[in-house]
């Protein structure tokens, strides 16, 4: 964020301070090779899938040494060594890629599981729909993860959908359908891993839903006009009594980790973390005879020619 | 289709006469011979659309699907993604546009923005009604639309060699193609080679008539008008150069070049409306790359801005017939 604030970061920047838990807890459920896919609000997802950081780092900033040679950016960390096909900026765009990349697992024959994010505004698009349809019918090996934080920009569950329990969609497809606790890391990763066992085992998909809140706006530095869609009142509350990584933090001191320890892993965070703006400030940017580089796995000769000093197509 | 399938068990190096829908079936069978990372998806396909492949490849290959076309298209590019190499018939094309957010979003884009990370090699099928009375809704030729998307290649074979030669490359293919085939064409007879390796590169044109008079690029569908036009016009001793482009993206350039510089003249036929279709695309790079040698304005024949009309009255005349197209190459002359 303050390297967004200190303009390092174009576009658009989706934070998911606040919905931790339900995303490292599902992905510490896979296996490396296990496929995901995320949404726009994509920084969380890799990392809680084992991406390096520093390439995630110099995406965001458009590097050359970025995870997707800075033709992604904030909204589309995929790195594919971790098992990331994609993410889409496209609200429920992700939903029949991660089921399609579980039927091909099905068909080649492989124990390969795919974990598929979404948020509650997702729910509502018809790829969700017809998505789920199909897993279940083909008994397909994906999980279906709801990051449910309540709103879709300014637009609340409760404005937007006709079932406000978006676990009670699942039965309606053929499949279980969870709520958890999103907040409670153990809580996600234990529901997910019964999905996991469950999708490998040929029994088919099941749609989680972690109940998680974003403490920070949609994207950063939006500035919402007119009545606030979310009172000052009900952040700070979340910020206070539902932070996952403090109530994690809580639940290891209890377990008799001690302060110590935790600062000591804390501190070992923070300077990967640091390392990672490192290697992306010093990236160089990508060179714009690169532009036409990673179009097509085959490109094909002649399809770029020269005309008036420019290149055509 | 077994007789055909048993017609076909000939040796290499022979050619086979068979339908336009006859060498497409046996691409696809040909192909998933070959790998089997092919899968074959789409609606009613286990029963009519893949030519009964099913019986041949089994249900693990041949996926009959729910009408979901947005939701099995990105299925398909998610499986694509993670190895296999589907094909995915949308029938119509009329319907391509339900599955259109999945091909442009997803398909076209994510190599791109993964930076080179994955690859989407998947070929999507759909066929173009013109005449028949199909009306608005199950008539549309929405190529040049997806000409207008990065990251597609696009390919449109009039003749059975060519759609037997040019489906093969587009399913050995790494990236996304789209197949728009006309459903006038899939009764055309023509020989076509048995050899399980013979391919046609994607992007290559095609010289279907020498000629030194005019040159005439037809699209799809309208090949079928565009040669009854020129034998006609050849019996009045005007001699016609026809050029298929077989292949809208990346589109040959060069063969038309090397055309027009032969006969000065240009004009391209198509069933596509008329607003930026690839008549205009055409015309624009060959207004823009040899304007010098043009001894005449290009013409342009396609259908109106008016969506296709159900009356077989108001339709006879909606696509460019052969009575167009020879009064239009006679006032090129
Ligand atoms: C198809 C589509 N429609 C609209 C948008 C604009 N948009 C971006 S994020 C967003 C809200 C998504 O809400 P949700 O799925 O709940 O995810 P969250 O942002 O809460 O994580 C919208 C409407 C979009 N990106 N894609």
């Amino acid at each position: 964020m303050r390297q967004f604030k200190g303009d390092n970061i174009p576009g658009f920047f989706h934070s998911s301070v606040g919905q931790e838990a339900a995303i490292v807890g599902a992905c510490l459920a896979l296996r490396d090779d296990d496929a995901m896919t995320g949404t726009h609000r994509s920084h969380g997802h890799p990392i809680g899938k084992g991406a390096n950081l520093d390439a995630l780092m110099a995406e965001l900033m458009g590097k050359e040494g970025g995870i997707c040679k800075g033709r992604g950016g904030s909204m589309h960390l995929a790195d594919r060594s971790v098992g990331i096909i994609s993410e889409s900026a496209i609200v429920g765009g992700g939903i029949p890629l991660a089921t399609g990349c579980a039927f091909s697992s099905t068909v080649r024959g492989v124990d390969q599981v795919t974990l598929c994010f979404f948020g509650d505004g997702a729910v509502n698009q018809g790829t969700f729909h017809e998505s789920l349809n199909m897993a279940s019918l083909w008994k397909l090996p994906v999980i279906y993860l709801c990051e449910n934080n309540g709103y879709a920009i300014t637009t609340s569950v409760a404005q937007s959908h006709g079932q406000p329990d978006i676990a009670m969609r699942a039965p309606g497809y053929g499949m279980p359908g969870i709520t958890v606790d999103g907040q409670d890391v153990s809580a996600v990763y234990e529901a997910t891993a019964r999905a996991v066992t469950r999708a490998r085992a040929g029994e088919g998909p099941t749609l989680i839903v972690a109940d998680t809140y974003r403490f920070d706006e949609h994207n950063f530095g939006l500035v919402i006009p007119g009545e606030p869609y979310r009172s000052v009142e009900e952040v700070e509350a979340h910020k206070r009594d539902c932070d996952p990584i403090l109530l994690y933090r809580t639940v290891l001191i209890e377990e008799g980790i001690d302060e110590k320890s935790l600062r000591a892993i804390e501190d070992e965070v923070a300077e990967v973390v640091k390392q990672a703006v490192q290697f992306a400030l010093a990236s160089p940017m990508p060179r714009s005879e690169t532009l036409h580089d990673h179009m097509f796995n085959s490109p094909l000769a002649g399809h770029y020619s020269f005309v008036a000093g420019q290149k055509r197509n | 289709m077994q007789n055909t399938a048993q017609k076909f068990v000939a040796a290499p190096g022979t050619r086979i006469e068979m339908t336009y829908l006859e060498a497409l079936v046996q691409a696809q069978i040909e192909e998933m011979d070959r790998d089997e990372r092919v899968v074959l998806m789409g609606e009613d396909i286990s029963i009519y659309g893949g030519g009964k492949l099913i019986e041949r490849f089994g249900k693990n290959r041949v996926w009959n699907t729910p009408i979901s076309e947005g939701g099995f298209t990105g299925l398909a590019i998610g499986a694509a993604i993670n190895g296999l190499r589907p094909i995915v018939d949308l029938s119509v094309a009329s319907f391509v546009y339900l599955a259109s957010d999945q091909i442009i979003n997803q398909a076209s884009k994510l190599q791109y923005m993964t930076g080179g990370q994955i690859d989407i090699p998947i070929v999507f099928r759909c066929w173009m009604y013109s005449v028949g009375s199909k009306a608005a809704q199950h008539a549309d030729r929405p190529y040049p639309l997806f000409m207008n998307v990065p990251g597609l290649k696009i390919i449109c074979p009039t003749s059975p060699a060519d759609i037997k030669g040019l489906m093969k490359s587009a399913i050995r293919d790494g990236d996304p193609v789209l197949v728009f085939e006309d459903a006038c064409l899939w009764p055309v007879k023509g020989d076509v080679a048995t050899d399980p390796d013979y391919l046609i590169p994607i992007g290559k044109a095609d010289v279907k008539r020498r000629g030194k008079d005019v040159t005439l690029i037809a699209i799809a569908g309208a090949i079928r008008p565009t040669m009854e036009a020129v034998d006609a016009l050849a019996e009045e001793g005007i001699s016609v150069e026809v050029i298929d482009p077989r292949t809208l993206k990346p589109l040959d350039y060069e063969a038309i070049r090397i055309s027009v510089a032969k006969t000065g003249r240009l004009m391209i036929v198509e069933n596509g409306h008329s607003v930026c279709n690839v008549g205009s695309e055409i015309a624009a790079v060959m207004a823009e790359e040899i304007f010098d040698l043009l001894q005449r304005p290009i013409l342009r024949l396609s259908s109106p801005d008016i969506h296709v009309p159900f009356s077989p009255a108001l339709e006879k005349d909606f696509f460019p017939t052969k009575e167009h197209i020879t009064a239009a190459v006679r006032r090129l002359l």
